[in-house]
């Protein structure tokens, strides 16, 4: 592969962003930055942002939006926290509950979209306000408290827990989902008829259906993997602390597409990258634990990362255009 | 070998609510000869394609498609059929190579686990690009970096690698310039030579006059006329289409 086509890669801008942030917090930073456990930890800041992201940028790559996934990830963990604490369902009934009602939810948000005409930015941003406030109304109609805690007893000796718990080889279990999906995903969008359904999708939905791609079927599979994919969160979170809060994943849906974004994902869909997508929410994850061991407060996370996603933003613009100017 | 015409069109008669779009319309288009529709704008001719590709649905008359009665209820089902359609506004993915835009849809794979087979797409790219003669840079380069008569070429190309009886053709050249529209024009007059039907729908008469076999002139959804287009002239045909003598003109 020559210098200009990887100029030309969507994912490039976030590598060398990437590259850079790490480079600035070992300098700034140092060794608490660069040890094992501040690695970990950064790592799996990521990781919880990157589960999320990857499956949105391919929806994005297909030319919509899902805001409802931060609304999902609390919904889902409260389903999974009452069913086991109140009513008395095993854990892998309540997981494979979660996981039904999300791909419900997505199916719903995908078939609105596609039904309706309207913009996913509405729809989604509907289905946030109706998802948390179901969530936030059950919760306290059912324990009168906005949280459940002591699940931790429940994961002993369930089948399914083990695939959303512990630290396999030492590092936790949401780091290995990330890697996992990213692959996958990545490899579905780069190497299947379905990832160039994807592209076309989002990039000519009217000259995709022209020649017989199932533009329908395409998006809202992905609105179901969105959501999917924040139950998983969920449920991983829900697992590790032993307690699900309503206003859990708060915000996830916004990092997820600024990490798609820095990834190069367009706005406007039909271009970008899961590859990116995982590289956004690295640096996601390396800024926000870096922040915490140059001892500059992290209330100042959001405005770095505000500032962050302008300047990838510009830099990918800048990238693309050179890279397609010098052909 | 079936010698019925690849399409077959009997008595098609279509209205919405009450107004109707297309009145008892009969037609043949045999393999190997270009069909020309002309018509003044709401002559019907959009209508015709959309009825013969299933978008819509006659309200009454016959489809034959090689001589098979056909009830297409979307695109898809035409398209299973054999009918590919050429559009004016070229109906390419953007950001996305040749020879991607030509298999989309219908992608080449290898191995259990659908792996897009990209040599052997581009390999086919090629060859059909050969054939059919048109200049492109690579299979590789993305649609974005075509001219637009590169595009239509494309277009032209994947409707003739798919279609098994008939390509549409609505207004394939109006987005072009001069010369991309003679350039254009050979490719599709060596579409004859595939075997395969061609309806064309043109604005530009003189275009018609050196592509089509038989010219079907339309107005307001009446079919007027159908004349083998080396016994007319552009009078006959002008005078068709707009209902005046062409003596009185």
């Amino acid at each position: 592969m020559n210098f200009k086509k990887l100029l030309t890669r969507p994912e490039f801008g976030a590598f060398v962003a990437a590259v850079g942030i790490f480079v600035f917090f070992a300098a700034v930073a140092g060794e608490g930055f660069l040890s094992i456990s501040g690695t970990i930890n950064y790592l799996e800041v990521a990781a919880q942002v990157g589960i999320l992201a990857v499956s949105v940028s391919l929806l994005m790559i297909a030319g919509e939006f899902d805001l409802s996934v931060g609304s999902m990830i609390g919904a889902s963990g409260m389903i999974i926290a009452l069913a086991v604490t109140q009513f008395d369902w095993p854990l892998w009934l309540a997981i494979i509950v979660a996981f039904l009602f999300s791909l419900v939810v997505g199916y719903v948000n995908g078939w609105l979209v596609i039904k309706t005409r309207l913009p996913s930015f509405i729809i989604t941003l509907a289905s946030m306000f109706l998802l948390r406030g179901l969530t936030i109304g059950f919760t306290l109609l059912i324990t009168n408290v906005t949280r459940a805690s002591g699940l931790g007893t429940y994961t002993e000796g369930d089948f399914l827990a083990p695939l959303f718990l512990g630290r396999p080889l030492g590092l936790p279990i949401s780091i290995w989902w990330w890697i996992g999906l990213s692959l996958i995903l990545g490899w579905m969008l780069f190497r299947t008829p379905f990832g160039n359904w994807v592209f076309a999708a989002g990039g000519d939905a009217l000259a995709a259906r022209n020649v017989g791609v199932p533009v329908a079927r395409v998006k809202i599979s992905l609105f179901m993997l969105t959501a999917a994919s924040a139950t998983l969160l969920a449920i991983i979170q829900v697992l590790d602390t032993g307690s699900a809060d309503v206003l859990r994943g708060e915000q996830k849906e916004l990092e997820a597409i600024a990490s798609a974004v820095i990834g190069g994902c367009l706005l406007s869909g039909g271009y970008g990258s899961v590859y990116g997508a995982a590289i956004g929410a690295l640096i996601l994850g390396m800024v926000q634990e870096g922040i915490v061991f140059t001892r500059i407060s992290t209330d100042w996370f959001r405005a770095v990362l505000g500032g962050m996603l302008l300047a990838a933003v510009l830099l990918n613009n800048y990238l693309r255009h050179r890279a397609l100017r010098s052909r | 070998m079936n010698t019925a015409p690849a399409l077959s069109l009997r008595n098609i008669y279509k209205s919405f609510g009450g107004i109707v779009a297309v009145e008892d319309l009969s037609l043949d288009v045999k393999r190997g000869e270009i069909v020309a529709l002309v018509g003044d704008n709401g002559a019907g001719k959009s209508t015709v394609v959309k009825i013969i590709t299933g978008m819509y649905q006659p309200s009454s008359g016959e489809i034959r498609l090689a001589g098979e009665p056909v009830h297409f209820i979307d695109a898809s089902q035409s398209q299973s059929k054999g009918v590919q359609v050429v559009y004016q506004d070229l109906a390419l993915a953007e950001s996305q190579p040749v020879y991607m835009n030509l298999f989309l849809g219908r992608e080449k794979t290898k191995g259990w686990f659908g792996k897009l087979d990209r040599t052997g797409m581009i390999a086919e790219t090629e060859e059909l690009m050969r054939e059919l003669n048109v200049r492109i840079p690579s299979p590789k380069s993305t649609i974005r970096k075509l001219s637009g008569g590169q595009r239509q070429a494309v277009a032209i190309a994947r409707a003739t690698h798919w279609a098994t009886n008939l390509v549409l053709m609505d207004e394939p050249t109006a987005a072009l310039g001069v010369t991309e529209t003679s350039k254009a024009e050979d490719i599709i007059s060596g579409l004859k030579a595939r075997d395969l039907a061609i309806l064309i729908v043109s604005h530009s008469l003189d275009q018609v006059f050196r592509l089509s076999d038989q010219i079907c002139v339309l107005r307001r959804g009446k079919q007027i006329g159908v004349r083998q287009t080396k016994q007319t002239d552009k009078n006959e045909i002008v005078s068709m289409i707009t209902g005046l003598h062409a003596s009185s003109r």
